[in-house]
């Protein structure tokens, strides 16, 4: 009885501090987007298509056996910092600890507070599926040796919204396993220029006026991240899940930091002009357009308060077209969030435009309303689309 | 046996139109939700794909959309002495499937019952007399327009109504409709641009003295984003509406007002392809406590609750009342009895014109697109010389101008061949039509209960339909279209052919799928099944919803007031029930 006592007291002292940390711990599970690969549960086994293979993602519920139970915070520290796991097996950078190496100690800690909260789940994953030779595991000595630069991000002569966006972005937020160019290795090259992964083209962060966000103002990169769409775009694909699980969670502040910081990234290389000697796709692709595309998008490209506009859409500007090839031929679903909660679907025209008529509505969509970028050939269609039939 | 899962607070048979306005208001009050519905999850972004959604023969032909027989029929008679028998295929009227319900493939016509609608008995009598009315079973409605004139603008404000006032707080204003009942404010969107037919008909119409308003409809003329934050498009004039589901956001459903926000709830839960078989009551019949489904692998559940929304389709909802002995069953020879009185339908007949030289263009269409005089409809003109009492509105729609359906010729024209694909060329740009819409009053001998023969595949009876159309509204709808003979004259038309309805209610051809009545709503216990709350009188934790509630049927679409009884049955719940359990009404 006495025992059940004192643990009474111990609890009510306990809990209020824990329940604070453990908010601030979920705070970070939306900032470093957890949901989106780990899963809803945070069960893992979801899988990430590499260009070096299939990994399926690990279970980091609280599971003795099969989740990261028996880790302690070091251990869990060293993880997300250093990418190397209890007993020394080494993470693949996937996971992106070259970005949560930027993270302070207080958010690991708040976060590793939250994970040994949540519901423990049985889910054995066999995460590495990699092809030879990438999936020996002590290769990631050597990468990390090369490609692993774990610098501080912070300028003292910026503002502190800077340096706070400056954090986010670069360290729990990640932006640049999908928004950074990467080399052979998979490691990244050239800050947030915009990069193809698993069929997509996320694009150009940078000010860059065409590709990049030149033209948003801060507030229109705010309301992007908290609700999924603006005056200029809609966020769909992986973009849709990050807004939904990570940036539409954000406080206020940190939305500002992130705009405040995106906003000043010098400008990239841009997208290589605009589309030249492609008089008779544009021509076609007019025709094209009105019939299948301007119920929705408008015949001046402006869509609506549901629809996204094409005209000035950044991510219609982008050097590579993948993410509009592959939003026409199979459709999409927008974001939906609290404040924004409809969720639009692009509906699949692969069954009825064939790869030269996307080509041509695509180079005829990125070359008008005073949107320039290269053509679209009927050959990259066809590879997307080949692409798409084999399920990667 | 079947398996009992934890108790919800409100348990919902049905994810239509009035079952996701409950579930969002039921959810928003803080209440645990659960919807059961038969048919399948149907969501805009997967199911209506706007590069395919206009498969003709796919949705309009096959009803690629629709509930189909096997898995619900009903059978059907004219009059008590003959047998019923079962309808092989949905003809008459088309009910709905799936999340969204009939609410997917209507076409958006949006009206309001009038004043005098709701309190149709007394305003008869006031004006004619009792004897007017002697040999229908007209009665009032229990609630007042000014009581539920706010749940109509809640309901238009959700689905971003397109039209013009014509009677704002008693001032009537020009353009409108000035038959209306007065209106708290303006329609949230501007009428739709309309075509040509319907521009035509208002001006012969306006030139006749006669008062054309736009049609309020539930096609979008702009974007628009709703109270709920919900955004919808505009309406690009397809002209598949009726029969289809809108793949541009653009047509007002469950999937673009609602669902998306219910839908992310977490106290909000949808089982999809689960038939409800009853409602289970307690041994003294005077509480519900439970419903029995089946899911799609045909295993049995027990969904308790403490509330119980009948929210299905008019018709079904009846029969659901039936098959779990809600309510008694109303016997048209003594009148004794609730549930299944006062079934209605509607009264329609038609005129179409041909011309020559013209280019009507009726593939720029929508469901709800065109124009209306309501100088003809309810008793917006004076019966007191005439043999009958209610009436139609009459409406020229540009609508369903499509390959398949749409080929009018001209009377004489052979059914094949080279002359007649040359009079379907010749009859689709140069006619016109526009047609009364009429108002269906009750009678004794119309009504539901079950079908004593047939069965559906789970043994459970059929509903029967016992249905003609009454004297009464035969000579309305033959008056009706004396009247639009006469209007049809200043067109100067070739040709103008107009129908005239016959008694004898056949069930094949399509008319309407504007059931009404059976589970009324009343301020009388012996007349009506569920009080002015929509409350059933019997299992005061039962409420049934939709226009099975209805004391009749007006010469108007039934869906704005089904949605405005679904706001003001759920603010009764929100706002009275919850706070204390029990009949919202002393019987």
């Amino acid at each position: 009885m006495r025992s059940f006592v004192l643990a009474a007291a111990l609890i009510a002292i306990a809990l209020p501090a824990l329940a604070a940390n453990t908010d601030a711990g979920k705070y970070q599970v939306a900032l470093g987007d957890c949901e989106g690969c780990h899963g809803k549960n945070l069960a893992g086994g979801v899988v990430l298509e590499t260009p070096f293979g299939k990994m399926l993602t690990s279970n980091i519920t609280p599971d003795k056996d099969t989740g990261i139970g028996n880790y302690s915070l070091q251990d869990f520290a060293l993880a997300m910092k250093r990418g190397v796991a209890p007993g020394g097996r080494r993470l693949y950078p996937a996971m992106p600890y070259p970005s949560y190496a930027h993270m302070s100690d207080g958010d690991i800690a708040a976060l590793w507070d939250y994970l040994r909260t949540v519901r423990p789940v049985k889910n054995s994953v066999q995460v590495n599926q990699l092809r030879f030779p990438y999936n020996l595991r002590f290769l990631m000595r050597g990468w990390n040796y090369l490609f692993f630069r774990p610098v501080p991000i912070g300028d003292a002569s910026k503002s502190p919204e800077w340096n706070r966006g400056a954090y986010l972005v670069n360290g729990p937020g990640h932006c640049g396993a999908c928004h950074s160019p990467k080399n052979a290795f998979g490691a990244d090259k050239g800050p947030l220029t915009g990069a193809s992964l698993q069929g997509w083209f996320a694009p150009d962060l940078t000010s860059d006026r065409n590709a990049g966000l030149g033209s948003w103002s801060r507030s229109d990169i705010m309301e992007y991240l908290e609700t999924g769409r603006n005056a200029h775009s809609l966020a769909s694909g992986p973009m849709a899940e990050a807004v939904e699980n990570s940036t539409s969670r954000m406080t206020d502040e940190d939305l500002v930091a992130i705009a405040v910081y995106l906003s000043e990234l010098p400008p990239g290389k841009g997208n290589g002009g605009g589309a030249t000697g492609a008089d008779a796709q544009i021509k076609a692709g007019a025709v094209a357009y009105d019939v299948s595309c301007a119920a929705c998008h408008g015949r001046d490209g402006k869509g609506s308060v549901l629809f996204p506009p094409l005209a000035g859409n950044a991510s219609v500007r982008q050097v590579r077209a993948d993410t509009l090839v592959r939003m026409v031929l199979a459709g999409g679903k927008a974001a939906a969030t609290h404040k924004a909660p409809t969720g639009p679907g692009m509906p699949s025209f692969g069954w009825r435009l064939n790869d030269d008529q996307v080509a041509n509505i695509l180079t005829y969509v990125r070359n008008n309303w005073g949107n320039t970028a290269p053509a679209v050939s009927a050959e990259t269609v066809g590879r997307i689309r080949s692409a798409l039939h084999s399920g990667s | 046996m079947a398996r009992v899962l934890p108790k919800k607070d409100a348990v919902i048979i049905g994810l239509g139109w009035t079952g996701s306005i409950l579930a969002q208001q039921l959810t928003d009050a803080g209440l645990n939700v659960v919807a059961i519905e038969r048919g399948p999850w149907r969501d805009t972004a997967t199911d209506f794909n706007i590069a395919y959604m206009q498969d003709e023969l796919r949705y309009a032909v096959r009803k690629d959309l629709f509930l189909q027989p096997n898995v619900e029929a009903m059978t059907m008679r004219n009059d008590m002495s003959q047998t019923a028998l079962p309808m092989r295929d949905y003809g008459s009227f088309l009910p709905g499937n799936g999340v969204g319900g009939a609410g997917v493939h209507w076409n958006g016509h949006t009206w309001r019952f009038w004043d005098s609608d709701f309190s149709i008995r007394t305003h008869l009598t006031q004006r004619y007399g009792a004897a007017k009315i002697k040999n229908l079973q007209l009665q009032d409605w229990g609630v007042t327009w000014n009581e539920i004139e706010p749940s109509f603008d809640q309901f238009e404000y959700l689905c971003g109504i397109s039209g013009k006032a014509g009677n704002l707080k008693g001032q009537i204003q020009p353009g409108g409709n000035p038959f209306e009942s007065a209106r708290s404010r303006e329609y949230p969107n501007p009428p739709m641009k309309m075509p040509y037919a319907s521009t035509l008909f208002a001006q012969t119409m306006k030139e006749q003295g006669y008062h054309p308003f736009p049609l309020p409809s539930a096609n979008l003329s702009q974007a628009y984003v709703n109270p709920l934050g919900v955004r919808m498009g505009q309406c690009s004039y397809c002209g598949f509406c009726e029969r289809f589901a809108c793949g541009n956001y653009s047509k007002a459903s469950a999937q673009t007002t609602v669902l998306p926000v219910l839908m992310k709830k977490p106290n909000f839960e949808v089982r999809t392809e689960c038939e409800v078989l009853k409602v289970n009551l307690t041994p003294d019949g005077k509480h519900a406590k439970s419903v029995t489904y089946l899911d799609a692998n045909g295993v049995e559940y027990e969904q308790p609750g403490d509330i119980v929304l009948i929210c299905a389709y008019a018709l079904m909802n009846v029969r659901m009342m039936l098959l779990s002995r809600i309510g008694a069953q109303y016997d048209p020879k003594t009148g004794a009895g609730t549930v299944g009185r006062n079934y209605c339908y509607q009264t329609s007949s038609g005129a179409r014109l041909f011309f020559e030289g013209k280019h009507f263009n009726p593939f720029i269409g929508a469901g709800s697109l065109g124009q209306t005089i309501d100088d003809f409809n309810g008793d917006a003109f004076d019966h007191s010389k005439l043999d009958f009492v209610g009436g139609a509105g009459i409406s020229c729609t540009v609508t369903n101008g499509r390959p398949i359906g749409n080929r009018p010729t001209l009377p004489g024209t052979p059914r094949w061949g080279a002359k007649w694909k040359q009079a379907t060329a010749d009859g689709y740009q140069n006619s016109m039509g526009f047609g009364s819409q009429g108002s269906s009053y009750p009678v004794r001998e119309n009504y539901l209960d079950l079908d004593p023969t047939y069965t559906d595949r789970h043994g459970r009876p059929l509903l029967r339909v016992t249905f003609d159309f009454p004297d009464n509204d035969i000579a309305m709808s033959h008056y009706l279209s004396d009247q639009m003979e006469k209007m049809t004259e200043p067109f100067n038309a070739k040709l103008a052919v107009v129908s005239r309805l016959k008694k004898g209610w056949d069930s094949v051809p399509y008319q309407s799928t504007h059931n009404t009545g059976g589970a009324v709503m009343g301020n009388d216990p012996k007349t009506s099944a569920v009080n002015k709350y929509l409350q059933s009188w019997d299992v005061p934790n039962v409420f049934v919803i939709g226009a099975s509630a209805f004391a009749h049927n007006a010469g108007m679409n039934p869906t704005g007031t089904v949605g405005a009884l679904a706001f003001w049955a759920a603010e009764a719940i929100t706002t009275k029930y919850i706070k204390s359990p029990g009949a919202l009404v002393q019987a």
